[in-house]
């Protein structure tokens, strides 16, 4: 018998819009001017507070914090494309996602803060807690999944996560379980390049994430992580075909940590600034700009409008945020348990 | 003899010890061209090139199961992760192989590797950046814990720890990387597993206490006549100094910043009572942490056992 071959694959990749802003219009997903606005703003309210966090870190107002600076237009291209319903489970480092989602912003500065009541997710946004455990909280997302299946509802779930996570045991396990029982799940992987001083040529062997995939049985797509429409075209594609019952999809977004990992690193030690400068010039935020530009939706004036109201917001979450009493001792037993044990109540006592 | 923080003993611990024996490898995350996040291991990658300074894929439980590959080959690993609290993946590895691949292979094949992680909470950092589940290993049979609580005894520790025939599971205080310095010779010093350390002497309570809890029960015990144990190795633990000591002072605190419930402090005050109550003058008092999930910043310094709840267990068994 000769050697025949069992499988060929390939992989796609989609980008909307190029770095000059202009637009592939057969691919342009459906927006209408004021829906780019108000992404327009998401991604300014994310910065704007990426900013502020860095300097209460400084000011020693809050603790470590990452970054997500030159990540927002994956975080809130795919955040706009839910439906609103499904569950989400993110991982540490999508501060637009939580905003694209209405996420109350002071609480991630609490929480960001060193104080936990900040994770209490608004009754009715089924967002799981930050999981600092890399990509341990990926299989939930299959058992969420596979748990709307048995109730027999038709939703989806989002899983978001990085480069770095993929590494993990619990990502081919949550890969292969979505994979077997076709569960409705969008497995997001912001590929920033970097997990710490880590790049992603040491993380993997794998010419791209996205074909990891294939391997557990469904589609994964590389998007270009800096085109926010790209982004939302590929999550939307990707939610409709979950909810239809087509199985899981992987979207990998190709983007660029463009900060240290977080305030306690110093990525000059393991990155050149020439790097970092060659992806500044992509950035997602002025590619956004220089399209809705071309398209009569942004001027100077414009932007200086809404950045003045990104400010105004995040100083108000600011001010929210460090006039909340801190919390006291005994909190610290509260959730617990639903009940906490007699030596618990003893313990909380004194 | 110069003096060094904790991060530079056992920098140097590592680098004279690879220098030593070409069969110590040093991998985990960010180990290499970064030096580790603590810096750790700052300067290895540089010395002894990627081959030795192995930084890996975000993988837990392949650092330590290919320690385990590795120990069994016939080098001496010494593995990073990178906090106590990303060491769960890991567990499999280290309870299903790294503590009995000598009883299970009935000895043909032996795991003396090392396992270094940060431990313990105090340092303001994100959820589970400050872990302090020692209890968890000390149960398992086959595994050694070693926790360190000065420069000083973190390398003699640690170079202890890498020439062990076992596994050793190596606790490193984060608080106290940087917060005290002293004087640490050049070159080879070993301290003893398995062998306590009597660090202050003192006639009526015994005091033990490990880690970051150690600097603190030192301060708290001042003004008391108290004898103070640093048991530096946690599993196997030296009994027969603790229980020395106990004969002699008739009195035993036991201060851990672990959640009380089936920490060390239970094990420690049950061998007590098992094998000295007869010189017990009032019950054995434990200071632990609360039966909680670390809390973050906010709460953390509300969670440590404090000098006044150290001293009030003091007072309480004092009174007997
Ligand atoms: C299981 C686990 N191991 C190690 C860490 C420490 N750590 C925090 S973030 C990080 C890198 C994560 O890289 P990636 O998944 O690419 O996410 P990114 O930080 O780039 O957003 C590491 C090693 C952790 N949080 N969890
Ligand atoms: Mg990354």
């Amino acid at each position: 018998m000769p050697e025949s071959t069992l499988a060929t694959f390939s992989v796609r990749r989609l980008e909307i819009i190029d770095p000059e802003g202009n637009a592939d219009e057969a691919l342009l997903p459906d927006l209408s001017g004021d829906e780019l606005r108000r992404l327009y703003y998401l991604l300014l309210l994310t910065r704007t507070f990426d900013g502020r966090a860095l300097a209460l870190q400084r000011e020693g107002r809050i603790g470590t914090y990452p970054s997500v600076l030159g990540q927002e237009a994956a975080q809130v291209g795919s955040a706009f494309a839910l439906a609103g319903g499904e569950w989400i489970f993110p991982s540490f480092r999508e501060m637009g996602l939580f905003f694209t989602l209405g996420y109350p912003i002071h609480q991630l500065f609490q929480y960001w803060g060193g104080d936990e009541r900040g994770l209490r997710a608004p009754d009715g946004l089924n967002i799981f807690p930050v999981c600092v455990s890399v990509g341990t909280h990926l299989p939930h997302a299959a058992g969420t999944a596979l748990a709307a299946r048995i109730r027999g509802e038709r939703t989806a779930v989002v899983a978001y996560f990085g480069d770095g996570a993929t590494s993990k045991g619990d990502f081919h396990e949550a890969f292969n379980l979505a994979g077997v029982f076709r569960l409705p799940v969008v497995f997001i992987c912001q590929n920033n390049q970097w997990a710490i001083s880590v790049p992603l040529s040491a993380q993997t062997a794998s010419r791209t994430l996205a074909q990891k995939a294939l391997a557990y049985g469904f589609d994964g797509i590389q998007v270009d992580g800096n085109d926010l429409l790209a982004v939302h075209r590929a999550t939307r594609e990707a939610l409709e075909k979950a909810r239809s019952g087509g199985g899981p999809t992987f979207i990998e977004c190709l983007t660029y940590r463009m900060s240290d990992h977080t305030t306690a690193d110093d990525a000059s030690r393991y990155r050149t600034p020439e790097e970092v400068a060659a992806w500044r010039e992509r950035d997602p935020l002025l590619r956004f700009e220089r399209f809705l530009a071309k398209r009569g939706l942004w001027n100077e004036d414009y932007a200086a409008e809404m950045k003045g109201k990104a400010q105004g917001e995040i100083d108000e979450a600011v001010r929210r945020f460090e006039a909340i009493p801190p919390p006291a001792p005994g909190e610290m037993y509260d959730f617990v348990s639903a009940e906490l044990s007699a030596r618990q109540r003893q313990q909380r006592e004194i | 003899m110069p003096q060094l923080n904790m991060v530079q003993a056992i920098n140097l611990a590592l680098r004279e010890e690879m220098a030593r024996d070409d069969r110590v490898v040093v991998l985990g995350e960010d180990v290499g061209r970064d030096g580790g996040v603590f810096r750790v291991t700052e300067g290895l990658f540089e010395e002894f090139g990627a081959a030795r300074v192995i930084d890996t894929p975000l993988s837990e439980s392949a650092i330590v199961g290919a320690a385990v590959g590795m120990a069994a080959y016939g080098l001496r690993p010494v593995a990073e992760i990178q906090f106590m609290g990303f060491i769960y993946a890991a567990m499999d590895q280290l309870f299903a192989h790294a503590a009995r691949i000598r009883s299970r292979s009935r000895g043909r094949f032996t795991a003396p590797l090392v396992v270094r992680t940060p431990y313990g909470a105090g340092i303001k950092a994100p959820e589970l950046h400050e872990e302090s589940t020692e209890a968890f290993f000390c149960h398992m049979p086959g595994i050694k814990v070693v926790v360190p609580s000065g420069p000083y005894s973190a390398k003699g520790l640690l170079l202890a720890a890498i020439r062990d025939p076992d596994p050793v599971l190596f606790l490193e205080p984060t608080r106290l990387y940087r917060m005290v310095k002293e004087e640490v010779p050049e070159g080879e010093y070993t301290l003893p597993l398995g062998k306590a350390r009597i660090v202050r002497a003192g006639g009526a309570v015994t005091v033990v206490a490990w880690g970051s809890m150690l600097q603190r029960t030192l301060k708290a015990v001042e003004g008391y006549d108290a004898e103070v144990i640093d048991p530096q190795t946690l599993s196997p633990f030296d009994w027969e100094t603790l229980l020395a000591s106990v004969k002699k002072t008739g009195r035993l605190v036991v201060v851990h910043e672990a959640p009380r419930t089936c920490g060390l402090g239970a094990e420690i005050a049950a061998t007590a009572a098992e094998e000295a109550i007869l010189h017990l003058r009032g019950p054995v008092l434990r200071v632990a942490g609360p039966d909680v999930p670390v809390p973050l910043a906010r709460l953390v310094d509300h969670y440590l056992p404090s000098p006044e709840r150290i001293r009030g267990a003091l007072d309480e068994v004092l009174r007997y």
